[in-house]
């Protein structure tokens, strides 16, 4: 991958479990509210919370358990509720891609077993490590555990006293995930290319949200920044050219 | 109450762990995906291109098609974020967003 990135980056020890676990920690502030809203609406739709505890654990995905509370009735549908959560986590196998080719010395079955909890912002914690270093199991499993136990005692406290705390936006909270994006996303920041792959991903998105229902706003606006990414590459960068140029002089 | 907080539904268990194995299929995808396919060039830049174009995707609605409060509260924090350390830029947005809304309300 990039060539500024330290391959020597090993498992080592509970120095990195622990600076993944303090690397997630202030977003516990903001998870917990979100799971508490989680389980009160679950309580509400007639989920108990076992169920609730069930859900957070197998499916551990917030937007698509929102989405499958949102659509919860009775009769339970349950192909679309699964068809629309499957969509919903259509972009997770776009950012799994990009992640895999980052991770440090992880072997096959803590890939396999570790990215059963690749949730939104373990992935993109995960995302901003490896621009300094690979980022390796332990520090991936101190940030993946953090929000896991969060969100499963949340969601169940939520279910079990219910309405009590009334609506997070009242405290601005619903904003707390976008603005840790934003702030995501201004590290990511590489130049002018980056800005054309932001421009054009923010605008695929808004549009699609506005005329297309459901959440397919998210993966259009993911593929349309990435072909914008693709559109500019270019096949001879000058830095390239001239080095070449140089070694076969 | 007891047998209320553990009770499951067998058509609940079953929803649930049908939205369990699509949400892993969708997460472990790129893993298989990178296993049989090397990205070069055009598609690794593509590929780079992954992590600001989906978490600018996920906040576009809400930072752009929201409010008047949203939109500039997006915009102090993407400053902040420049300058401060990220939980200070996240407090900052958030409180901002507050304000804002309040005067809006008020306005």
């Amino acid at each position: 991958m990039k060539s500024n990135q330290n391959k020597s980056a090993v498992n080592a020890g509970p120095n990195e479990f622990l600076l993944g676990v303090t690397t997630f920690f202030p977003l516990v502030f903001a998870a917990t509210p979100i799971g508490l809203l989680f389980g009160a609406l679950a309580a509400q739709k007639g989920m108990s919370p076992l169920e609730v505890l069930l859900m957070g654990s197998f499916v551990f995905a917030g937007g698509s358990q929102f989405l499958a509370l949102d659509l919860w009735a009775d009769p339970l549908p349950w192909l679309t509720i699964a068809f629309s959560t499957f969509l919903i986590n259509l972009r997770h196998v776009l950012m799994s891609a990009s992640l895999a080719p980052k991770l440090g010395h992880w072997t096959t079955l803590q890939r396999y077993l570790g990215f059963f909890i690749l949730a939104d912002e373990v992935w993109a914690l995960s995302e901003q490590r490896a621009m300094k270093q690979h980022t390796t199991f332990s520090f991936y499993l101190g940030v993946g555990l953090t929000l896991f136990i969060t969100w499963q005692v949340a969601t169940v406290a939520g279910s079990l006293i219910g309405a009590v705390m009334g609506d997070p936006s009242r405290y601005g909270l619903d904003f707390a995930f976008t603005a840790l994006f934003i702030c995501l996303v201004m590290g990511f920041w590489q130049g002018r290319k980056t800005g054309v792959v932001l421009a054009a991903s923010g605008l695929a998105a808004v549009l699609t949200h506005k005329f297309v229902p459901g959440a397919w706003y998210i993966i259009a606006g993911a593929i349309v920044g990435v072909i914008a990414a693709a559109i500019q590459y270019d096949d001879n960068p000058n830095g390239l050219k001239n080095s070449a140029e140089a070694l076969q002089s | 109450m007891t047998s209320e907080i553990f009770a499951v539904d067998p058509l609940v268990l079953f929803t649930i762990l049908v939205m369990a194995a699509g949400t892993y299929l969708t997460r472990i995808a790129g893993l298989v995906l990178t296993k049989f396919v090397t990205f070069s060039g055009r598609t690794e830049a593509a590929l780079q291109a992954v992590p600001p174009a989906i978490l600018m995707s996920v906040v576009a609605p809400t930072a752009f098609a929201t409010g008047i409060a949203e939109t500039a509260a997006t915009a102090i924090t993407a400053v902040a974020a420049l300058r401060f350390p990220m939980l200070a830029a996240m407090t900052i947005g958030v409180v901002s967003v507050v304000v804002l809304r309040m005067a809006l309300a008020v306005i």
